[in-house]
């Protein structure tokens, strides 16, 4: 058995005790020992990705308890992709707080990287309360992080953040109990199988799950009504910690297609089928209001998050379309729009350093000391997540739009996907022209930004340029992934095995009398 | 015995609902505690309600109560008591940064 699996979370578990030891320790030894372990991570994701699409689904038994009775991980495509994703940000991340940032608080290395042992483990466990317990875990390190460096806006945004978040939980656990007490399990993959021999009268119990599940998720992702926890929070983040957030939205939309296309799959006719509307017509919505959030920002921290949400909705359009080429799509925009939302919040840093007292409000202020290559960055990330022509975030709504041509809501689907296209080109222009252009000459400018400061942007900025060059390696990738989703018999396969006689009949062998 | 539990978990929930709506951090955190006793309740109530039977196999006993859910229910409680002692300390902090106690952190 490989351990291949369970490294992406022991990384960031150990390098956290570690600081959590050297907290009174040098700043540059934390430095040190934070980076390397984020590096670390990064080589091990891409062998994760290499390893997922050799072998198919790999299941690590954690403590050699076969499934159902243990915990396991399994490593399949799309939890490789997603722990890659956050490999490459926490580098980046890590590299923006190294260069500014992290001297504000002794922990913060300690924090970044049990938040990332968080986001890993919920990525790669196919268990549904350990699913929660690492919910948890990130949870509880992006508070701390959040609230880094303190101050009253963010303990303001802070307060409203937890407790949503543990409304969330708690509605979580209601979800859990409901589909343990149908199914008596709590393997994703068993759950699936349970479900296909349900008995109809707790068919109702197990659709009231499905939905509760449908809540928290979305409160995870922020979908409309339960987003209005991450504008406040997501501006009020230091610039690092914002850029790591971008892929907490996505741990929620990983979590819908992931318990929709494997767990509750044998509810519907089609994979998520009966939770489609409802996602859909969030999503929608979302996208339309995430979008009007965009165009009444005043700062550009707010509209960065409101893209956050806005972006979210886009790529939850297909994903309620429940087809492999929707799913792939949306896979394809979740990369692009993780990775600009992170660098858009990295470059948010030395755009209202530059100027001052303006700070990021959106009005005339002090000129950029390095405006012009500011600009031309703000300009380049705009584009891509605009979904302009030639960045990737073209590509991935050309995508979207194809794949939804079909669809009984195509008008709906395309006409909200272009208005707010054409609103986000809107805003990014006004923006681009109050920060760069409408100068108060009277005052002086500010500092200059070095080159250093901006190679996390521009690392991001080159991923951007290669998922667009490299397109079709990506979609191929995406593809498969989709497939393996919307057809989990090969995830199923790898995780239990009841041999011949099928679920049913093993259970029934060896039926200990427990009141089921 | 189970109209108790059902009883109780609905009271509590309502309750824990009612005061997490209110103005003030207090209310809202012992909302949020009531909100996760009736969740617990809740979660032991998922493995059937069984009195005085003993969860681990033994020799001569043909009825026993589900483990896991008493498991599941223990790591709830240690999460939830984790996360009400940080989300009073924060309150505390964001009544002395803000110099109020409302959650939208205004005068």
């Amino acid at each position: 058995m490989t351990h291949l699996p369970v490294l992406p979370i022991l990384i960031p578990a150990l390098a956290g005790f570690a600081l959590l030891l050297l907290q009174r320790a040098s700043l540059p030894l934390q430095r040190g020992v934070s980076l390397i372990a984020a590096v670390l991570g990064l080589v091990v994701a891409v062998w994760a990705v290499t390893s997922a699409v050799e072998t198919g689904p790999l299941v690590y038994e954690l403590g050699s308890w076969p499934a159902p009775f243990g915990i396991v991980l399994v490593l399949d495509q799309l939890s490789a992709l997603m722990v890659l994703l956050t490999a490459i940000l926490s580098v980046t991340a890590l590299t923006a707080a190294s260069l500014r940032g992290d001297a504000a608080g002794r922990v913060f290395h300690a924090l970044f990287q049990f938040q990332l042992m968080g986001i890993q483990g919920a990525f790669l466990t196919g268990d549904i309360f350990n699913l929660f317990v690492f919910f948890e875990i990130l949870l509880i390190a992006s508070y701390g992080l959040l609230l880094h460096g303190q101050g009253a806006p963010r303990m303001r945004a802070g307060i409203k953040y937890v407790v949503v978040n543990l409304t969330g939980s708690a509605l979580f656990l209601v979800a859990v109990a409901l589909l343990y007490g149908a199914t008596g399990t709590l393997n994703m993959a068993d759950i699936a199988l349970a479900l296909e021999n349900l008995d109809p009268a707790d068919r109702g119990l197990v659709q009231a799950s499905a939905l509760l599940f449908l809540v928290v998720f979305g409160t995870k992702a922020a979908l409309l009504p339960v987003m209005f926890w991450l504008p406040d929070a997501y501006s009020a983040a230091p610039a690092p910690v914002a850029s790591l957030f971008a892929i907490m939205t996505k741990i929620g939309v990983y979590a819908i297609l992931r318990v929709y296309t494997l767990c509750f799959a044998p509810l519907g006719d089609d994979a998520g089928a009966f939770i489609a509307p409802w996602l859909l017509g969030a999503a929608l919505l979302t996208l339309a209001v995430g979008m009007i959030g965009v165009l009444a920002s005043r700062r550009l921290r707010q509209l960065v998050a409101y893209m956050t949400i806005a972006s979210v909705g886009t790529m939850l359009i297909p994903v309620a379309m429940f087809t492999q080429q929707g799913v792939a799509a949306a896979l394809y925009y979740l990369v692009h729009s993780t990775l600009t939302v992170a660098a858009l919040f990295l470059l948010a840093e030395p755009i209202s350093r530059g100027r001052h007292g303006s700070d990021d409000h959106l009005e005339p202020g002090p000129a950029l000391a390095s405006g012009n290559t500011l600009g031309l960055w703000f300009m380049a990330l705009a584009v891509a997540a605009a979904g302009v022509p030639p960045l990737s975030g073209f590509l991935g709504k050309a995508m979207i739009l194809r794949e939804s041509a079909g669809h009984d809501m195509a008008a709906w689907i395309w006409a909200v996907i272009l208005v707010t296209s054409l609103l986000a080109v809107v805003s990014f222009s006004r923006a681009g022209s109050v920060l760069f252009w409408k100068v108060d000459q009277n005052t002086a400018p500010g500092a200059r930004v070095t080159g250093s400061e901006l190679a996390p942007v521009a690392t991001l900025g080159g991923l951007i340029v290669a998922l667009t060059v490299f397109a079709a390696p990506v979609q191929d990738y995406t593809r498969s992934t989709a497939a393996a989703l919307i057809a989990p018999q090969s995830y199923i396969d790898a995780v239990v095995d009841y041999g011949v006689e099928g679920r049913a009949d093993a259970i029934h062998q060896s039926e200990t009398p427990t009141g089921h | 015995m189970e109209f108790l539990i059902a009883t109780g978990i609905g009271a509590m929930t309502a309750a824990g609902i009612y005061l997490m709506l209110r103005r003030r951090t207090f209310p809202v955190i012992l909302g949020l505690s009531l909100l996760s006793y009736a969740v617990n309740l809740f979660l032991v109530s998922s493995g059937r309600i069984a009195i005085n039977q003993p969860p681990v196999i033994q020799a001569g006993v043909s009825e026993y109560t589900d483990p896991l859910p008493q498991a599941l229910v223990l790591t709830a409680i240690v999460i939830g008591f984790a996360m009400t002692a940080f989300v009073l300390v924060l309150a505390v902090k964001a009544r002395t940064e803000t110099g109020s106690d409302d959650v939208d952190g205004g005068a």
